[in-house]
């Protein structure tokens, strides 16, 4: 097997909850608990995860916009885990990321091709006669007209900014491209064409997808491998193409949410119970042990560890053996 | 497509526009910009232009030439070789017109003249340039010092945060007017020295006020992506923080040049400010006092010059506060 280009290690990190008028940390949300990753050369990596799990701060370590806690991360063979942002500088063209919401992930007081050419710009790459050329053929590529080079965010539709978002990830053809929820804030209609963008682009320059969302019928669509997160933690990693096989009760649950475009449809759906516990006080033992309609005393007390279960298949659960892949997913399966 | 938002510049302009009096201000403003940079060709002892002896010069930039009184002698004697153009104010701002000292108003002295024969058209004029240089150059390097010290303390946070917040806290904590006094004191005053001392007792505001839209850009996800792109610190301050704080200063360096036209008004009128030799406002209203009883021109004038600019400064400034105040936007 070829050396994975991204590899996560028991990746930690909490945010101090300060309180008091000493300012001091009285409580910590655990955002990301010990979250182990690789993500092969090529390869899409769905993350997919309720709001508030954890994947977009597992995102922003990775890209070194916050600083881990515990937790190694080596990217293309180098540690870069407490590397010094200036070390890091050239690191970061090989490193790009794609943001969720267009309209904050523009600066609104510069013109598009300033803000696509700007990566080429900052690490030196091109001359700026060359620059504006690479940005008008990239224009092209990613489907925008020639004459927005001049013009401002603000004259764009949402669709039409996360073209430009991903035009400015992928000018210096980075190995890696963070895909942080990179339609959910787009319409339904136009979801599907920027999903077939990025699929475009991934095969022309050959890239690797982190793909970050909480929707899993959008990742299965892109991914050749999904990890399910919870409370901080992976709680499942199975092939795209196998989602109906996943196990983990978890897992079964999102998968029971799909909606089916089919009224007369008629299925089972697993309605978790109570809400998402609080990344302060996480519970004991498995994380999901509160809301799991299979929990029993074991779970309470004992963390399970991420296991292999099957050919690409992974799972914390203690009872992974035992469980079944949902009747909801066969039915999916077979339509 | 392309929806019909505008800039945020013309979207300001827009807003500022509604309100009459500061464009009224905006004018006066720009007619006292014009008049400052022309003053030596408004008012002056010395014709614009002249041909002697069929020769061509502009005596007003060459102060060895003849004046106009002089040339009035020597053009009742001449051959008649002899032809210039008048300034609209034939008198410059130290010429001592003996003849009629203490003048009030008339035809002659259109605002009259004071206690030394110099007409006042003339001084309140050059004294624009004054206020007009005092109050750009001050603010301008009150508004450097003010935008480097809030972009660093805005966006590196932690040691400089704190430190430089201290500072600022420091400075106004001092009673700035006598701060300045104090330190004129020392250096002894100058129009030079008075900017100086002005921009660096002025920039704590500009500072706050930049070191607070930094805190509120730097979390926005653009940062975070020219972060990811490789910018430096430097380009992020630049080029994607402060244009986002430069609307904010600007309502503030419009006050700022309010005040510190009036802080060298009043230096000037307490005897720190410009050598006594060149005109100033604050020296006008000074000198003004000796004949308080029988001169109300040599008061109102150079008062209502100072009334007049300081106010148009603050309603522009007002009117740009409210235009970039989005609550407003309708």
């Amino acid at each position: 097997m070829s050396e994975s280009l991204l590899n996560i290690q028991n990746l930690t990190k909490g945010f101090p909850i300060r309180g008091g008028i000493l300012g001091r940390e009285v409580a910590r949300v655990q955002a990301v608990r010990g979250v182990d990753i690789s993500i092969d050369r090529g390869e899409v990596l769905g993350l997919v995860g309720e709001s508030g799990c954890g994947k977009s701060t597992l995102g922003m370590l990775i890209l070194r916009l916050i600083d881990p806690d515990a937790g190694k991360i080596i990217f293309d063979g180098q540690d870069i885990t407490t590397m010094p942002q200036s070390k890091l500088r050239p690191i970061r063209k090989s490193m790009q990321v794609v943001f969720q919401d267009p309209y904050a992930s523009l600066n609104p007081r510069m013109s598009v091709g300033d803000i696509i050419g700007e990566p080429l710009l900052v690490h030196k790459v091109t001359s700026s006669k060359e620059r504006r050329d690479r940005v008008m053929d990239l224009l092209k590529l990613v489907g925008l007209n020639e004459k927005a080079y001049g013009r401002y965010p603000h004259e764009f539709s949402g669709g039409q900014r996360q073209r430009v978002g991903i035009a400015r990830a992928i000018i210096l053809t980075p190995k890696l491209v963070i895909a942080d929820e990179p339609v959910s804030a787009l319409d339904v209609s136009i979801r599907g064409e920027i999903l077939n963008l990025l699929e475009d682009l991934k095969d022309r320059f050959s890239l690797t997808y982190l793909f970050i969302s909480h929707d899993l019928k959008v990742v299965e669509h892109i991914s050749d491998r999904i990890a399910v997160m919870y409370l901080g933690q992976i709680m499942e990693m199975f092939p795209a193409s196998e989602l109906c096989e996943a196990r983990h009760p978890y897992t079964q649950a999102l998968v029971s949410a799909i909606p089916v475009p089919d009224p007369d449809a008629k299925r089972e759906r697993i309605v978790l119970k109570g809400d998402v516990p609080s990344p302060i006080d996480p519970p004991s033992g498995c994380s999901f042990h509160p809301r799991c309609p299979y929990a029993k005393d074991v779970c309470k007390s004992q963390e399970p560890q991420l296991d292999k279960y099957g050919d690409g298949f992974f799972a914390a659960c203690h009872f992974i053996d035992e469980m079944k892949a949902h009747s909801v997913g066969s039915e999916l399966a077979s339509k | 497509m392309v929806n019909e938002r505008q800039t945020y510049a013309s979207m300001i302009w827009r807003q500022f526009k509604k309100s009459r009096l500061a464009v009224v201000s905006l004018f006066v403003v720009a007619a006292l910009v014009v008049i400052a940079l022309l003053a030596p060709f408004i008012a002056n002892e010395r014709p614009i232009l002249m041909r002697h002896a069929g020769e061509w010069s502009m005596p007003i930039f060459d102060k060895a030439s003849l004046t106009l009184s002089e040339l009035d002698v020597i053009k009742d004697s001449s051959s008649g070789d002899l032809w210039f153009i008048n300034p609209p104010i034939p008198f410059g701002p130290t010429t001592y017109d003996l003849d009629s000292v203490l003048s009030p108003p008339t035809k002659k002295h259109l605002l009259g003249t004071d206690g030394d024969g110099r007409d006042i058209v003339s001084q309140l004029i050059w004294g624009s340039r004054i206020s007009l240089s005092v109050g750009v150059v001050a603010i301008g390097i009150a508004a450097i010092i003010g935008i480097i010290f809030g972009l660093l303390a805005g966006y590196f946070g932690g040691w400089a945060d704190m430190i430089i917040s201290r500072l600022i806290e420091i400075m106004t904590c001092f009673p700035t007017f006598f701060l300045i006094l104090t330190v004129l004191a020392f250096v002894g005053p100058s129009i030079f020295n008075i900017m100086v001392v002005i921009g660096i007792t002025g920039w704590t505001g500009i500072a706050r006020l930049v070191r607070g839209e930094c805190l509120k850009v730097r979390g926005r996800q653009f940062v975070h992506a020219a972060v990811v792109s490789g910018a430096r610190d430097g380009r992020i301050m630049w080029r994607h923080i402060l244009p986002h704080a430069l609307a904010p200063v600007l309502v503030s360096v419009s006050f700022g040049v309010a005040s510190a036209i009036l802080a060298e008004a009043a230096l000037s009128f307490l005897g720190f400010g410009v050598p006594a030799s060149t005109a100033s406002w604050g020296s006008m209203l000074s000198e003004a006092q000796e004949y308080m009883d029988i001169g109300w021109w040599l008061t109102l004038v150079p008062g209502s010059a100072i009334f007049v600019t300081i106010m148009a400064y603050n309603l522009i400034g007002e009117a740009l506060r409210d235009a970039i105040d989005p609550n407003m936007k309708t």
